[in-house]
């Protein structure tokens, strides 16, 4: 092997590299704020990615980035405030979001010819979905026994979490297949084009990856800053340490749940843009994703982020010179090997404290 | 023993037997094809209900035994021996009667593996991959544990999809049918297809005896201790590590089974069975069954893949499962039967309670 394809290779590496330190950062932030794992953290990126070649076909490339990642934080929020909370207490807006969401699943499951009848399908699904809501509001209004229902007493475990989450990523990739099909899709590149090439120590590579690698870091400084500086980075630092505390210093943890999951969903889109001129973007690509952030999440140790930068370089470059080795389509089978070994030898990870493997479950 | 245990499995006994007589009067028998089917999903949901809801440990990667068994049963006996009918193995593999004689689709003459043997084959190796990977994997918790048995499962897939050998993509077909036997076939031919149908469904009666005696037993009692506080259990002297050890092999066995069996049945096994979503599917099927409760797996998992099978939920099939699991654990986490059953139980009880105070 010659230094070129040694340079070539090293810096795929570090490519591939940067967006699993993306994923493995989102991972990290929401395990902090509130000790559990995002499982759909792959499939948030994917939805990044092909919201911003939705908005692309009309505005140009720096406008649909920026509108991409803000929407997917939107959705990341969404789903905390629908979901993840309504495993404490199911309040009423869940409650509708969730009954709306069932109604049009049921509708489009019962009347699969929408095109018999041009407005069957929005009259139908509208009309059974206003009756159920109010149904819902007058029962909710009225009964207070109906109410007592959706308030749980036992605190929701990890079994659940993870389950709720796992449930999560299916429904927004078929969400995904069914807004944008099965084809792999692309965002030009941010400068330059396909063909366009940078020479270093005689290996050509696109000028793509300096943008991947100077944002991915760019995004991990600036998170530093974010938490270390800003009033809103640490209260979640200190809901992260003590839920009751900080809520006795008067902070909302609520609130700093909600913003984490937006923060981890938002970079996970900026990765999910950032990468999408190199790799494509498919409506299946999460998770692969989700296993590789998380090994690399673990690999660094869970919720540090300096780890987190670490072991994603690491293990980039390992893969990258795998393929040398190892027939392409096993891989993923070296991500998952590493995985496995640190579980099983240092489940703290690299760079983390040997009390992190234990010190959030609940 | 006593007659509260097995009252649920006469009922399904029951239910089981009524089934084909109402399809051969509705003159609708082709539904016991996917019946059958279901029977094999059930099995293995089943036993990765003791695993996840008497043991307490999570299991996604259960497609994968489903797979180890499907796979070694198909490549045993889809495998030509008859280019090395003079080297050693193979002879000693005649003279041990393991050897089956038999004509393929172009007339050619094929010699293959007893499915007896690749079934025993399968099982054995099934045991020893979940024995080897259980001693590391089932020290961990949580997250850990999940994202552990997700990346095996994910192993496998890969390992299917790449391997020239298993079939790749296209998966191994012309799987020979599974004479049990003489006379009695495991196989897709339509004059067996009731046979077939109550061969299935009493796979898994053994299977529920198993597993009714092992959750009344010590071993039980044990298993849900170890559920209930891993940490107390093994205070109390329960063996914490063989038992989760043991339940996992009973599960990855429970799954290998059902995996030989349908692919005799079908005659082919393709590597959609070892995709992650299936195993989410098995994980869904017994949390909405209400985790520690076999006959909630039971009856829901027979439900709803029945109904996957027949293509009720057309486009949507994962959607679907993806739903159903987030509304039950939004807001009945016990799982549906448990809470309904539970509820319904409380109501007699506070009747009688009633009548006797009047």
């Amino acid at each position: 092997m010659n230094t070129e394809m040694l340079v070539q290779l090293f810096f795929s590496g570090l490519t591939y590299g940067s967006i699993y330190v993306v994923v493995a950062i989102g991972f990290n932030i929401i395990y902090n704020s509130t000790g559990i794992i995002n499982f759909a953290q792959g499939e948030l990126v994917m939805v990044g990615g092909m919201l911003a070649y939705t908005l692309n076909a009309f505005l140009p490339l720096w406008a649909s980035i920026p509108i991409a990642v803000l929407s997917t934080a939107l959705i990341g929020s969404f789903i905390e405030f629908t979901f993840i909370r309504s495993l404490n207490k199911v309040g009423l807006i869940p409650l509708n979001i969730l009954m709306l969401g069932a109604v049009l699943l049921i509708c489009s499951l019962l009347l699969p010819d929408k095109t018999e009848i041009p407005c069957l399908f929005p009259a139908v699904a509208g009309g059974t979905a206003v009756i159920a809501l109010m149904a819902l509001n007058l029962a909710w209004r009225f009964s207070p026994s109906f109410r007592e229902r959706f308030m749980k007493k036992a605190r929701p475990d990890v079994l659940q979490m993870i389950v709720v989450t796992i449930g999560l990523s299916i429904i927004i990739k078929e969400v995904a297949l069914h807004i944008w099909g099965e084809q792999v899709k692309t965002l030009p590149f941010f400068t330059g084009n396909e063909t366009s090439s940078i020479s270093l120590l005689g290996a050509h590579f696109s000028p793509q990856i300096l943008w991947v690698l100077g944002l991915t870091g760019l995004v991990v400084i600036a998170l530093s800053l974010f938490f270390k500086y800003t009033l809103a980075g640490q209260s979640m630092r200190a809901c992260a340490d003590t839920t009751e505390g900080a809520s006795l210093c008067g902070i909302n943890p609520q609130i700093a749940i909600n913003l984490s999951f937006a923060l981890s969903a938002g970079i996970g889109a900026l990765g999910g843009c950032i990468i999408a001129p190199l790799t494509q973007i498919q409506y299946s690509m999460g998770t692969e994703l989700a296993i590789k952030g998380f090994t690399v999440a673990i690999f660094g140790g869970f919720g540090n982020s300096t780890g987190a930068l670490l072991g994603g370089l690491i293990l980039g470059i390992l893969e990258s010179f795998a393929i040398v080795i190892f027939p392409e389509a096993y891989k993923n089978i070296i991500t998952i090997g590493i995985l496995l070994l640190v579980l099983f030898i240092r489940p703290s990870g690299l760079l983390g404290a040997k009390k992190s493997r234990t010190a959030r479950e609940f | 023993m006593s007659w509260k245990m097995y009252k649920p499995l006469f009922i399904f006994l029951v239910v089981i037997i009524l089934v084909p007589v109402i399809t051969s009067l509705t003159g609708s028998n082709f539904y016991l094809t996917q019946f059958t089917m279901t029977a094999y999903y059930v099995l293995t949901a089943l036993g990765l209900c003791m695993l996840m809801g008497y043991a307490g440990q999570v299991s996604v990667g259960q497609a994968g035994f489903f797979c180890i068994g499907g796979y070694t049963a198909a490549f045993l006996t889809t495998m030509n021996l008859t280019s090395y009918a003079s080297s050693p193995i193979v002879q000693f593999l005649s003279s041990a009667g393991l050897l089956v004689n038999g004509e393929n689709i172009y007339n050619e003459k094929v010699l293959f593996l007893c499915p007896w043997a690749s079934f025993f084959a399968a099982i054995l190796l099934s045991v020893f991959i979940a024995y080897f990977l259980g001693i590391p994997i089932l020290k961990l918790k949580g997250h850990y544990l999940v994202m552990a048995t997700m990346s095996f499962g994910v192993v496998i897939d890969v390992i299917i999809r790449g391997t020239r050998m298993l079939g790749g993509a296209d998966g191994l077909s012309n799987v020979p049918a599974f004479e049990l036997v003489p006379g009695v076939r495991v196989g897709g031919e339509i004059q067996d297809r009731v046979l077939n149908y109550f061969i299935a469904w009493t796979i898994v009666t053994l299977g529920l005896l198993v597993l009714i005696h092992l959750i009344h037993s010590r071993v039980g009692r044990g298993l849900r201790s170890l559920h209930d506080n891993e940490e107390g259990s093994n205070a109390m002297g329960v063996d914490t590590a063989r038992y989760k050890l043991n339940a996992f092999i009973l599960s990855a066995v429970f799954s290998a089974v059902a995996g030989v069996f349908l692919t005799h049945f079908n005659g082919s096994i393709g590597p959609g069975e070892a995709s992650v979503m299936k195993s989410v599917r098995y994980v869904s099927i017994v949390a909405v069954g209400g985790m520690s409760n076999i006959w909630g797996t039971l009856m829901i998992g027979a439900v709803l893949i029945f109904l996957s099978l027949r293509g009720v939920f057309g486009n949507y099939d994962d959607a679907v499962f993806g739903a159903i699991l987030i509304l039950v654990l939004l807001f009945a986490p016990d799982g549906l039967l448990k809470k309904q059953c539970g509820i319904m139980i409380r109501k007699l009880r506070n009747d009688r309670i009633n009548k006797t105070d009047s």
